[in-house]
């Protein structure tokens, strides 16, 4: 184990900053990318399913 | 115009621009592709004359002087050697035995004025006990040589 | 042979890839969590401290990553190039789409770590040098994929387009890799390659390589999901969309 306390670990030597900034920044965009595709994903789905829905009812 | 023609506009325009702004990139690219030049470049005279350039090499041992805010150290190849000034903060890196690049000019005397330093690791990675054990076999090739 | 080559081309139809890529994604996002959590636990508790960098060389556990995916994923956009224009298949300008966002996000991120380590570091957050430049054409390279494929109404035409961004992109890939040898960089060389001894501790290689596996099944996942909302935009006026399972009420 590299780290004393907490303190230690969130201070990485000085390099806090730069280091939680990269890893931060990364997870925050890998994260956003994933809405993003979901929301992308279930917008289609849903315009989809009221155009079919809609050609159902003049059909019927 | 007609979408079809818009269309074809629209990608011959766009790949116009890649190719544009590639061109002048890589244009722009070709004179600086040499980052920095090493004392015995700069003393064969491959460095440019008028405008201010990047030397690199390594710091070195024992050159180091701090007088006030000016940082003077002398930058080698191990064949050739320029003394540098530089008054400004260093680098955490920046240390004696390693890689450095400075940017500035050269005077007419063969001095060095650094407008800017930077530190130069190298590629490995290893915890400290792993490093003095390096320097240790060093030391000790070194000794059955002499 | 025919057997299998029939079976290839069976997948090759968006109509037979959007369930199976429904199957896949979940398998890839959890190999990948899992990868990513046990290298996030070598990055920080694992890898001891470097001799020179301290703990901020810690930002390679990413940065190598990012960097190798971004590099990669471009590979693979100019591999789906070639097969579109070979074969004129309608998937593979799918998968190009459904990639260039990742590769642009990594080829990103590659920037943004790297000029958090190098501050730090070097002293700079940017340089000119061949390394750093031809990465940055890189993220310039994927921006210009997606812009011009966005610009271009018919799908098939923006694949074509897309192609030869791809194709004629590519090049960059090898100098990016070789920029550090071809050139004199501030960018340090590979510490890891093909050709030498790796110069790293054993337990920052393994960290490093562990993240770069999570990464890689992170951009699967993420590509296979958006290769369906891709597909469904597409075909949205097939029949075999509106018969769907998940289509029906």
């Amino acid at each position: 184990m590299n780290w004393g306390s907490a303190g230690e670990f969130f201070a990485m030597g000085g390099y806090g900053l730069y280091v939680w900034g990269s890893f931060g920044v990364t997870a925050a965009a890998l994260l956003i990318e994933v809405v993003l595709v979901r929301q992308r994903f279930s917008a289609v789905r849903r315009s989809l399913r009221r155009e079919l829905a809609a050609d159902r009812d003049t059909q019927d | 115009m007609k979408p079809r023609q818009k269309r074809l506009a629209i990608i011959v325009g766009g790949l116009a621009t890649l190719g544009i702004a590639a061109t002048l990139i890589l244009n722009a690219f070709q004179s600086n592709l040499v980052f920095f030049f090493t004392p015995t470049q700069v003393a064969n005279g491959e460095a440019p004359k008028e405008r201010a350039f990047r030397i690199g090499g390594l710091v070195k041992e024992g050159s180091l002087q701090r007088s006030d805010i000016v940082a003077r150290f002398i930058v080698t190849d191990t064949a050739k050697e320029i003394p540098v000034s530089y008054q400004g903060i260093l680098p955490d890196l920046f240390s004696e035995g390693k890689g450095v690049v400075a940017q500035g000019v050269l005077s007419a005397d063969g001095k060095f004025t650094a407008t800017e330093v930077l530190a130069k690791h190298d590629e490995n990675y290893m915890p400290p006990e792993a490093q003095a054990a390096v320097n240790k076999a060093h030391e000790a090739t070194r000794t059955l040589k002499q | 042979m025919s057997q299998r080559l029939v079976n290839w081309f069976k997948f090759a139809s968006p109509a037979s890839f959007y369930p199976l890529a429904g199957k896949m994604w979940p398998w890839f996002a959890a190999i990948g969590t899992v990868l990513a959590a046990a290298g996030l636990w070598i990055s920080f508790f694992v890898a001891p401290t470097d001799f020179q960098q301290g703990e901020g060389y810690r930002i390679i556990f990413i940065h190598v990553p990012a960097s190798w995916m971004s590099m990669f994923i471009y590979c693979v956009m100019a591999f789906w190039a070639a097969i579109g224009i070979t074969f004129n298949t309608r998937l593979s300008g799918m998968m190009s789409s459904a990639l260039a966002p990742t590769g642009a996000l990594f080829a990103f991120l590659s920037l943004w770590t790297g000029a958090l380590w190098g501050k730090p570091m070097w002293g700079a957050w940017w340089v000119w040098d061949a390394r750093l430049t031809s990465e940055l054409i890189l993220f310039f390279l994927y921006i210009g994929y997606i812009a011009l494929t966005a610009a271009i109404d018919d799908p098939r035409r923006a694949d074509k387009a897309g192609a030869i961004i791809s194709l004629v992109g590519v090049v960059n890939v090898p100098i990016i890799y070789f920029s550090v040898k071809w050139w004199n960089t501030l960018h340090q060389g590979a510490s890891v390659s093909l050709t030498k001894a790796p110069s790293m501790a054993a337990t920052m290689l393994w960290g490093m390589l562990i993240m770069a596996l999570a990464f890689w099944m992170y951009s699967i996942a993420i590509a296979l999901y958006r290769v369906r909302a891709i597909i469904l935009e597409r075909e949205r006026h097939t029949t075999w969309v509106a018969e769907l399972p998940e289509m029906q009420r």
